[in-house]
């Protein structure tokens, strides 16, 4: 199972990988590849539209606000599936391809252990076991997949409901809600890591690379793998050279 | 639109005081059905289909007297039968006049998300504003009675009016100019409860039903349609009128509480998050 989402995942990244390309500067590594950036691109906007679009209808309150956004009521009501039928499609390409990687290991519950040092920057640097990615992302990253197929399984009704009928219908209304309502919450921290909080993530998923810094900063045990060098002798001697510099 | 007896009381998805409501004296309407004198010879239903200038649709026969299985979206009245054994093995046919009930806490206008697509005047009657309807169908399983119905071309969903439009100009509904027996009346509510109770008295009194009685379902707030029927304890009988009649609680409690109080949780994560770069700051890359 696992051999064949791998030979399927890899021949896609070549495929899509051969229509473009990532440019790695000198003390860069290659974070995420062409196919993996395309593939998250295409899940945001799908989940954004799928977003605004649902919590339209969500409350009376935004109802006002933002149908006219895709044309009014009717067409809102219209479009919603749709646009998450594009985010589930999306999504299942990109779990295959982050299947490996956001497998919970061992360290993850270590580290979910000393999430306090996390939140509060306690640690300037990421414990020398976080690999390619941290227990909190592997968490988001499962909680959208279980979000989506609440969605997915609540949405069928609430799409044809007169063929599941209004037993199903109602139960499903208030599951899809506290499914959107998780995935909100998750969005907004998932943006916040991503740009403001920690600088120097954002260009990983539009230009592709981080610098060598930001890897054994935040994902030392990736930077062991990717570069064959010890991330904390690095950081050491990039502090050294920076203090012989302002000296 | 005629304000005088339609003035609205209630809007959809609406936030805010309805407009004007209050100013005036309020007087509840309602439809009076006699399912005791009812012959089913359906001149509501033709009367209905005609005034409100329906395609007329085939019938459907299934060896009784009903026309189709349940109303449609352009068949918003329909005689129900049901060939009711009772305990000494006679055979009673019960007729009931089925179309909307007019909730005085409508389950549809409670469940309907799209502003101004569900109004309530505050003579009671209940009413969909096609224009501002979505077709997201929230209104069908938010129904107690199973009456609003969804047309797959136009998505969007149809019910009975109560006539609004005749009743806006003092006239009475449709069905009830047709009915040849007088077993359908309109008037005021208090007017058609007292003429509901007096007839079920009569019935419980002087023709030997002692189960007479009104149904008014008070689960939800009573309504402006309200029967007489020869038996009261048991209004399943008359072609599946529920005995307890309710909103489901998805629409009530969950929409008005716990969807404003998710909302706030869940917005309360961007303050969060912008709080915590101002007190926490930046993760840099080190050095």
């Amino acid at each position: 199972m696992n051999g064949a989402v791998e030979r399927f995942d890899d021949s896609a990244r070549r495929r899509v990988g051969a229509y473009g390309r990532t440019v790695v500067r000198e003390n860069e590594l290659l974070r995420h590849p062409v196919y993996t950036r395309v593939l998250h691109w295409t899940v945001a906007i799908f989940f954004i539209l799928a977003l605004l679009s649902g919590f339209a209808i969500y409350s009376p309150w935004l109802f006002r606000a933002i149908t006219p956004l895709f044309g009014g009521g009717p067409t809102t009501r219209m479009l919603h599936p749709w646009f998450s039928l594009g985010f589930v499609i999306a999504f299942a390409f990109q779990i295959l391809n982050w299947l490996a990687p956001m497998t919970w290991q061992p360290d993850d519950r270590r580290w979910m252990n000393n999430i306090r040092e996390y939140v509060t920057n306690e640690r300037p640097m990421e414990p020398e076991y976080v690999d390619f990615f941290n227990a909190g992302q592997k968490l988001y990253f499962w909680a959208i997949v279980a979000s989506a197929l609440l969605f997915l399984l609540t949405g069928l009704p609430m799409w044809f409901p007169r063929t599941f009928g209004r037993i199903t219908v109602d139960i499903a209304y208030v599951l899809h809600d506290i499914a959107g309502l998780v995935m909100l919450v998750g969005f907004i921290v998932h943006i916040y890591e991503g740009t403001a909080s920690q600088p120097g993530t954002f260009r990983a998923m539009t230009r592709g690379t981080v610098e060598r810094r930001w890897a054994w900063t935040h994902h030392p045990a990736w930077y062991r793998r990717a570069t064959g060098r010890d991330p904390r002798a690095d950081y050491e001697q990039a502090r050294q050279r920076a203090a012989d510099r302002s000296s | 639109m005629p304000t005088g007896t339609l003035q609205i009381k209630a809007i959809s998805a609406h936030p805010g005081p309805v407009p004007g409501h209050g100013v005036q004296r309020e007087e509840d309407v309602c439809k009076y059905i006699d399912v005791t004198t009812c012959i089913g010879c359906k001149a509501c239903e033709v009367a209905c289909v005609e005034w409100n200038d329906m395609p007329f649709q085939e019938t459907r026969f299934d060896n009784t007297y009903q026309t189709m299985p349940a109303t449609a979206w352009n068949y918003w009245n329909l005689i129900k039968f049901n060939e009711h054994a009772r305990d000494d093995g006679s055979l009673m046919w019960l007729m009931r006049k089925d179309q909307c009930m007019h909730c005085e806490d409508p389950g549809c206008l409670r469940a309907c998300p799209a502003e101004g697509a569900i109004v309530q005047y505050t003579n009671g009657i209940v009413d969909f504003q096609q224009e501002n309807c979505i077709g997201c169908q929230y209104c069908v399983s938010g129904c107690p009675f199973d009456i609003p119905k969804f047309n797959s071309e136009t998505k969007k969903v149809y019910k009975c009016t109560l006539c609004s439009d005749r009743v806006g100009q003092g006239l009475e509904p449709a069905c009830i100019k047709a009915c040849p027996t007088g077993c359908l009346k309109f008037g005021t509510k208090a007017d058609m409860r007292a003429l509901a109770d007096a007839r079920a008295q009569q019935l419980r009194e002087h023709s030997g039903f002692a189960n007479a009685g009104v149904y008014d379902p008070p689960s939800i707030g009573g309504t402006h349609v309200i029967y007489v029927l020869h038996d009261a304890t048991h209004p399943e009988h008359y072609g599946g009128l529920p005995r307890n009649p309710v909103i489901p609680p998805t629409y009530t409690i969950w929409k008005s509480a716990a969807k404003p109080i998710g909302l706030l949780l869940a917005l309360v994560a961007a303050p969060v998050a912008f709080f915590h770069y101002l007190m926490e700051g930046p993760k840099e890359p080190q050095p």
